[in-house]
Order: C-alpha cells, then sequence, then structure tokens
C-alpha cells in the first residue's frame, strides 16, 4: 500500500491509489473515526458501471450511515470481499486491507485533491 | 463518503439550537472533561453538552459493559431536589408515580405528565431523607422539570432546588460494578447510615433501585443501584469538584477487572438492547404512557389528584399507535425515522403503519433491533412487518421487549 502521501482523495473523504487505470477506493482514517465502529458494508457489484458523484454503497456504523460516492467514472473491477465479512477493517486499517472497490477508468476527474489539500480540508 | 447522521445526532443536535438560541451562547462541558480529552474521547453534542460519544471503539465499550463494566460520565444529567414537610404530598401531585410512599433510602422511576397526560419526562426519583427527594432528570428536559416542578408544588409546604450545577453523576455499570466499587479507596458508607455492618457488606446488600448515603474522601456522595444499560451497576452522585478524583480512582481500581470508560454511544446501544425508553425517541409530549407500555407508571390507585390524571383514566385513542420491539435479519439496521409498512389484508396493499424511533444492530445480539410505534393491531408479538431501510424494504419481526435480559445470579 502507497503513502498516504501518495494518495488522491475527495472532499466526501474517499482516498484513492492510482495504479495505470485502475483506482483502489477505501474512506479515509478521519471519516472511519468520524462514523465510529463499522457494521455494515455494502459494495457495488463486480462489472458494474459507476458514474463519479453517485452513491454506491454504503457503510454502517452504530450511530450513523455513511454512503459511498463513486470518485470516478468506470467500472467496477473489485469488491474487497474481505471487509463485507469484516467490516472492522474499515476503522483498523483504513488506508490497507479496509478498502473498499478498484474502479476501472477512462479518465480522472479534475477535482481531486492533494494529499496536503485534503489535510486542509480536515484540519489534521 | 458522505455521512448522513442519524436521527438522534440531529434530533439532539436541533435541541441543542434551541437551546443555545434561547440561553448559553457555547455548550457546556462536564468537570469531568478534561479526564476524557486526556482519553482521547470523541465529542458530541448532547442537549447542549460536549458529552463522550465514545473514546476508542463503542462496539468495545459496549461488550465490556456486558462482560466486565464500563464507567459513564452523566453529568449532564439534572438533578432537582424537592425538600419539605409536605415533599411526597407535593411529589403525588406534580408526578404519575406515589413518591410520597416511597421509603427512604429507595428510588422510583416516574414520568412527569402534561394535562393532556403526554410525557414531559421521565425519571428517577430517589427518596434521600423523610422530607427530601432528589428527582432525575434529562439534561434537555432539566428546565422544563425544574419549572414544572416549581410551579405544581407552589401550594404545598416544600422548597424545589435545581441542583444539576451542583453534582456530578458518574455510572460504572457491569457485572464486575459491586467489585470494583469494593475495590475503590476512598469509597465509604456514611456513619449514619451503617447498622453494624461495614460498607462492603452495606454495597453488596444494596438491592436494584436502591440507595447508601456515602462518603468519598470523606466528602459527601450518594451511591445508588440503578443504571440504564440492562446490567446490574451504580450510580455515584458526587459534587462537581470531586468527580475527577472518584473517575480516576474507579478506572484504577477497576483497570484489573475490564473497566473501560464508555460513551454515549454504548449506552445508546445497551439500553436499545435493555428496551429501555429515550425521551425524544420513545417518548415525548404527543406520547401517552400507556402507548408507550408505561401505564404501569401511572399510578391510577393514587387516592389523590396529580396532573395528568383525567386524561390518563381516559387514556389514549384505541387507535394510538403502540411501542413495538422489531428483530431484523442480516447486518442492516432499521433506524430512528425509517417508515414501517404491513400488507393490508382487506385491500392486499402495502399501507404505512408505524414509524422506527430506534435501532441499531445489536451488538450483543448480531441482528438488528429497533422501537417502533405501530397502528395497535400489527403490534401482536411476531407479526412481520417491513421497514423502509433506505429504498429497501427489510422484514422485521415484532418481538416482545426487552431484547436482551442479563441473567440472574
Amino acid at each position: 500500500m502507497a503513502a498516504e502521501r501518495d494518495l488522491k482523495y475527495t472532499a466526501e473523504h474517499e482516498w484513492l491509489l492510482v495504479e495505470g487505470d485502475v483506482a483502489t477506493v477505501g474512506i479515509t482514517a478521519y471519516a472511519a473515526e468520524k462514523l465510529g465502529d463499522v457494521v455494515f458494508v455494502e459494495l457495488p457489484e463486480v462489472g458494474s458501471d459507476v458514474t463519479a458523484g453517485r452513491v454506491v454503497g454504503e457503510i454502517e456504523s452504530t450511530k450513523s450511515v455513511g454512503e459511498l460516492f463513486a470518485p470516478v467514472d468506470g467500472t467496477v473491477a473489485e469488491a474487497n470481499s474481505a471487509v463485507v465479512d469484516a467490516p472492522e477493517l474499515v476503522n483498523s486499517d483504513p488506508f490497507g486491507d479496509g478498502w473498499l472497490v478498484k474502479v476501472r477508468f477512462t479518465e480522472l476527474p479534475a477535482n481531486l485533491l492533494s494529499y496536503d489539500e485534503y489535510a486542509a480540508l480536515t484540519g489534521e | 463518503m458522505t455521512s448522513q447522521q442519524s436521527h438522534e445526532a440531529q434530533q439532539h443536535e436541533a435541541q441543542q439550537h434551541e437551546a443555545q438560541q434561547q440561553e448559553a451562547p457555547s455548550s457546556r462541558t462536564s468537570p469531568l472533561h478534561a479526564a476524557h480529552v486526556a482519553a482521547g474521547a470523541s465529542f458530541t453534542d448532547f442537549a447542549g453538552w460536549q458529552m463522550p460519544v465514545r473514546y476508542s471503539s463503542d462496539l468495545a465499550e459496549h461488550h465490556a459493559v456486558r462482560t466486565a463494566a464500563g464507567l459513564f460520565d452523566l453529568s449532564h444529567m439534572g438533578e432537582i431536589v424537592v425538600l419539605g414537610p409536605e415533599a411526597g404530598q407535593a411529589l403525588d401531585y406534580a408526578l404519575a408515580g406515589k413518591l410520597s410512599s416511597v421509603a427512604v433510602d429507595q428510588a422510583k422511576y416516574s414520568l412527569l405528565l402534561s394535562r393532556t397526560g403526554g410525557i414531559v419526562d421521565d425519571l428517577v426519583v430517589y427518596r434521600t431523607g423523610d422530607d427530601r427527594y432528589m428527582v432525575v432528570a434529562n439534561a434537555s428536559n432539566r428546565d422544563a422539570v425544574a419549572q414544572e416542578l416549581r410551579d405544581r408544588t407552589a401550594p404545598f409546604d416544600v422548597e424545589v432546588f435545581d441542583e444539576s450545577d451542583d453534582i456530578a453523576l458518574i455510572a460504572v455499570q457491569g457485572p464486575a460494578a459491586l467489585s470494583i466499587l469494593l475495590a475503590t479507596p476512598g469509597l465509604a458508607a456514611d456513619e449514619g447510615a451503617l447498622d453494624g455492618e461495614d460498607f462492603g457488606e452495606r454495597l453488596s446488600a444494596l438491592k436494584y433501585y436502591r440507595s447508601l448515603p456515602a462518603e468519598f474522601q470523606t466528602r459527601p456522595a450518594l451511591i445508588a443501584r440503578t443504571g440504564y444499560t440492562g446490567e446490574d451497576g451504580f450510580e455515584l452522585y458526587v459534587a462537581p469538584d470531586d468527580a475527577r478524583a472518584l473517575w480516576d480512582a474507579l478506572l484504577e481500581a477497576g483497570a484489573e477487572q475490564g473497566l473501560v470508560p464508555a460513551g454515549l454511544a454504548s449506552r445508546d446501544t445497551l439500553r436499545l438492547e435493555a428496551g429501555m425508553p429515550l425521551y425524544g425517541h420513545e417518548l415525548g409530549l404527543a406520547t401517552m404512557p400507556a402507548q408507550a407500555g408505561l401505564g404501569r407508571v401511572v399510578n391510577l390507585a393514587k387516592e389523590t389528584d396529580f396532573v395528568g390524571r383525567a386524561a390518563s383514566e381516559e387514556g389514549p385513542d384505541a387507535q394510538a399507535p403502540v411501542l413495538v420491539g422489531l428483530a431484523g435479519e442480516g447486518k442492516r439496521a432499521a433506524r430512528a425515522g425509517y417508515p414501517v409498512f404491513a400488507r393490508d389484508d382487506s385491500t392486499g396493499e402495502d399501507a404505512e403503519v408505524g414509524i422506527v424511533t430506534s435501532g441499531a444492530l445489536s451488538p450483543t445480539l448480531g441482528v438488528p433491533i429497533a422501537m417502533a410505534y405501530v397502528a395497535p393491531r400489527f403490534a401482536r408479538e411476531n407479526t412481520v412487518l417491513d421497514v423502509d431501510v433506505r429504498g429497501s424494504r427489510l422484514k422485521f419481526t415484532v418481538t416482545a421487549l426487552p431484547f436482551y435480559s442479563r441473567k440472574k445470579r
């Protein structure tokens, strides 16, 4: 897993690891901390098309529900079944084993944030 | 990802906004705030207070209370003292229960009703002397309760003091609670309370909903065997200046026995499993006790009049919704505000028959549990209902409350 500094981010608290035309997507430690203990994760099906900005999944904690937005246009190449079976991975390793989906994309949106921009957004 | 806060949080925020507009410009903090910050707590706005929502993991805190013990800061709760020779009679008139027949050192769950029989607040009332009662109110209702108690008891020979700012409340909840209190240095019974027994014997023998006048480091404390988690446990009332030393002493004494500080998130899932109502969710001005399954708390056998009596005698409309427990399958929770549907046999159509008031994936049971108000004809146990969980209809079965009860030893 790449260093957090090398990831791209969205204002919706997702991170992206871009390798070729595939982006691995997860939620940030900041978002996981705000949610509390994650107890349920619903992810899009492999092969489904996703549109940037649209809701593609849900992340539920005991106290609240978070929506997962697709950060890019593309096709779901892989969904992390380990995190569906063990949602606590989102809390214990949000930037690693707690990744959510891999999306094969055609083009990255221009509004992705750098590490510094995201850090400024969250004030951390 | 965006986080939609649960309805609970939204309601609490709404309450806080109201409170902020009406009174304090900034939210209040507990006398234990520094301890929570040092412990790395996350905070939430609760009825205008910054209170710990969790320290590290709300699931771990929940399980600790079920298996060992959790330490809760409940200093935001309101404590209103009613003092005077007619205190018992005054409360008999002001509240739904018969408080004059509560023994000294006994506690009683009660309700403050409106004239129309709705619930202004649910309360625990401790009789701490022949002519002294301490009424513990929800933080969001503290001012309303203090005002109503003043107004309603005016014709009686009593005085009402809102002592909320001068009392901190710490709860130790869980099967290890007694053992932890016994191991905490500085805790002792008030000298007058001991009848030849020692403190340990008195505390061990203290029954549920009984209290013991006590001391912590020679300063006054009240220890009560009460709680809101469905486990054995104690609530300790002390002066704010003594709260930090007591908190630290309990944590240190309890560390070996698995005691952890626990936040309001775990308190909410614990009380939900135990089938205990929460004001603003299951209880409110528009709800009559009978609808909430609290008809037994309204003492209609009381010889004297009380506020809300006439309306209570009439009771709610026969079609008024009633509170039920709902248990689901899978992992998706039905949350506060989600509509409940049932098939209408006469038309074959789907109809909205109720609304969820609290819900979570039960940490202890592993299935979604909820409380909901539904039309009476859908309230029978084992009735299968649908809850609309953000567009998906999920099956829930009407289930007797509580969802969880501890094994009696």
